[in-house]
């Protein structure tokens, strides 16, 4: 177990009567690059602005290493933030911008240009010494702006949207350059986003937060192939959700009745817990689409239905089919065995959806079984 | 018509400046042309005025004739200046900041006194000052001050009436470049490390306190020592306790362009002066404004009214351009941030 770098407990931060933060507690490891992913509104920014010291908790404690800093002002926490609009000071040059933290701590002149040099070059600006940050692309000053945090070689880096201002290409390839820094300079990252892709690509581990609070918190893999709460299974990619009733088990499976009548199985430690109504859950590429006449082998869970609307996305093919009680699933399906218009799947056509019950997840049913279907359908 | 003005991009432009154009041409090209031509004018009223370029001369015997005159008025102004400035600074930063909802408001008090006319207002001023007026004469009454004391036809009064007249110029221009200091960026300083600024402050606040306070005292004929000790003191108080960091290295900097803006609004117009010196002054603190207007309402001496006019537009243009290029706001700022 690696040491604790941040600790919050039983955070809470209110604004009058709105509470944006509703007692959090975790812990973020060293070295760790996490993320808290959320909604606008959910108090994420609030929680990496009260960890920099830009707001103070209404309640709660704090710790950066061990060290209790809930009432510590920014300037005297180990913790460095690349704000989300970059904030860059526009009356000083690229290399006095990054020098700026190391001047006020009375860093020696030598040893400063030899540590802006250093970043420079981390970052890949080398060269950009004298520009003024008018004078730089958004994707630049980004850099700067990361340049600038990491050059104090705090504990913490807390990264509030920094990649929110960019266009699609660049985000792609600062995602990357990211991981690449946070792996080099070994810092623990705190990563504030609301783009589940960016969270995933990225993090160690995520926190999905949603009014206040976080539902989930976990590696990408566990959240995504085991989301835990509805909001979650919805936020991170696209999720089919089925109302369904328990019918007892067989072997390691429990039977689950569907509202059209079918049976489908899942692994029974998924209900473990599970006390009120239940949602079954099956993410879009989980789903093989089959003919209805073909034969299934028994391991998978089928259901029938019949194909509604195609859209051709290149890598793959998206689906709407309709089951027997007119509830809608989402499936995608790589275009390899089936890539030309001939060989999709067109509408109006029987088809047989199967997936294997390992592949499904359970969430509490907590709308009462209107809700069919979460999420935005990616494209991709 | 649309094609027309598309192809011919300038006509637009144009047609919008016409109306400036004219005015500043009919109501201060013209007259100004004829304030020149006058200033190689020589004779009187009585006898008539010939024009020759060998008048020239009006120039070097006006300037030479009054140059304490010109001295005098740039020492108030930049008083003035300063002054209106350690005024309007904190003012316009508590409005920007510090104003929440009653932003509007006490933007709105800044420039109420102009709903007053300038002449009465100033004349106010000389009730305020008097020696006998709501200030002094209860200090003087509790033995505050001595018998003989006065400020109101001293330099003082004139300096404190042109600080007080011209307080809005600095305070909205200084106010504007604050008002679009992004707060993200002040965190951003504390983030890195930005605190208080206590020993730079101290020493800072110090210097400039005591300065100011041993030049009034000076002014005063007071005890200028005593003075500067205070002032010292309030300096390093304020520097000690109130300014940060992020203000030094941010705040200040960035707002430089109100200040550039608010020293060039308040200067200019205050050399000219004469309301001020006037009012709330004796004859020994008249300004050159006094002088022009003497010479041209009372003496009917145009000529070298006009030399002297036009001599203190040259010296202010010149002070102005010196002005721009050592303070030419980037570098300025930059400047501020790195030292």
């Amino acid at each position: 177990m690696a040491d604790i770098e941040v600790r919050l407990v039983d955070v809470t931060k209110r604004f009058g009567d709105f509470v944006a933060v509703d007692a959090i507690s975790l812990e973020v490891r060293d070295g760790e690059f996490f993320s808290l992913l959320g909604p606008s509104g959910c108090g994420k920014t609030t929680t990496l602005r009260m960890l920099g010291g830009f707001e103070e908790p209404t309640s709660g404690l704090i710790e950066l290493h061990g060290q209790d800093v809930t009432w510590l002002p920014p300037y005297k926490r180990n913790v460095n933030t690349v704000f989300q609009n970059y904030a860059l000071f526009p009356h000083l040059s690229i290399a006095e911008n990054i020098a700026f933290g190391l001047k006020r701590r009375g860093v020696k002149a030598d040893e400063i240009k030899r540590r802006v040099a250093e970043a420079l070059e981390l970052v890949q600006l080398t060269g950009y010494e004298a520009r003024k940050p008018g004078q730089i692309s958004g994707g630049q000053a980004q850099r700067v702006a990361l340049a600038r945090a990491l050059i104090n070689r705090p504990g913490v880096l807390l990264l509030d949207e920094p990649l929110g201002a960019l266009d699609l290409k660049l985000r792609k390839q600062m995602q990357v350059e990211l991981k690449r820094i946070q792996q080099e300079v070994g810092i623990t990252f705190i990563y504030v986003t609301h783009d589940q892709e960016e969270a995933m690509t990225m993090s160690d581990r995520i926190a999905v937060m949603n009014k206040g609070h976080y539902e989930q918190l976990g590696e990408p893999e566990v959240l995504y192939e085991r989301p835990k709460t509805r909001f979650v299974a919805g936020f991170l990619g696209v999720s089919n959700l089925i109302p369904v009733k328990s019918e007892g088990t067989a072997d390691n499976y429990a039977i689950l009745r569907l509202p059209d009548g079918h049976a489908a199985r899942a692994p029974r430690a998924l209900l473990d817990g599970q006390s009120g109504p239940v949602a079954l859950g099956v993410r879009p590429e989980k789903i093989r689409l089959k003919a209805r006449a073909e034969e299934t082998s028994g391991q998978y869970n089928r259901l029938d239905g019949i194909v509604r609307h195609s859209s051709y996305i290149g890598v793959s093919t998206q689906y709407i089919v309709e089951l027997g009680d007119e509830r809608q699933l989402t499936v995608f399906e790589q275009n390899v065995e089936r890539a030309t218009k001939a060989e999709l799947w067109s509408p109006g056509e029987e088809v047989a959806l199967t997936w294997l019950p390992e592949h499904s997840f359970a969430v509490p049913d907590d709308t009462g079984g209107v809700v069919e279907q979460t999420g935005i359908a990616a494209v991709e | 018509m649309g094609t027309f003005l598309k192809r011919h991009h300038w006509v637009t432009p144009l047609a919008l400046l016409t109306p400036g154009i004219l005015w500043l041409l009919v109501f201060y090209l013209w007259p100004a042309l004829q304030m020149f031509i006058a200033s190689f004018w020589h004779g009187t009223l009585e006898t008539g005025f010939v024009f020759s370029l060998d008048n020239w001369t009006n120039y070097p015997d006006a300037v030479g004739q009054f140059a304490p005159f010109y001295l005098r008025s740039v020492v108030y102004a930049a008083a003035a200046t300063m002054t209106t400035f350690l005024i309007a600074y904190p003012l316009a930063y508590t409005i920007a900041f510090k104003g929440g909802r009653f932003k509007n408001l006490m933007l709105f008090l800044v420039v109420a006194p102009f709903f007053t006319s300038f002449l009465l207002r100033t004349i106010s001023w000389k009730i305020i000052l008097g020696d006998v007026g709501p200030i002094i004469g209860p200090l003087k009454g509790i033995g505050v001050l001595p018998q003989d004391f006065h400020i109101l036809a001293t330099p003082m009064a004139v300096i404190a009436g042109i600080t007080y007249n011209f307080l809005p110029f600095m305070t909205l221009p200084v106010y504007v470049a604050l008002e679009k200091v992004d707060v993200r960026l002040v965190e951003a300083a504390k983030d890195l490390y930005a605190g208080p600024w206590r020993p730079g402050g101290l020493i800072a606040g110090g210097i400039l306190g005591g300065a100011l306070m041993g030049v009034l005292g000076l002014v005063f004929g007071v005890d200028w020592a005593v003075f500067a000790v205070i002032g010292a003191a309030f300096g390093g108080f304020v520097g000690w306790f109130l300014v940060s960091e992020s203000f030094i290295r941010v705040t200040f900097p960035l707002s430089l362009s109100g200040v550039f803006a608010g020293g060039l609004l308040t200067f200019i117009p205050a050399i000219g002066d004469y309301i001020n010196a006037e009012l709330l002054g004796n004859p020994s603190t008249n300004m050159i404004g006094n002088v022009i207007q003497n010479k041209f309402l009372t003496q009917n001496d145009y000529p070298t009214a006009s030399a002297l006019s036009f001599a203190m537009m040259a010296g202010v243009l010149v002070v102005v351009a010196i002005y721009a290029k050592v303070l030419g706001t980037e570098e300025l700022s930059a400047a501020a941030a790195r030292a």
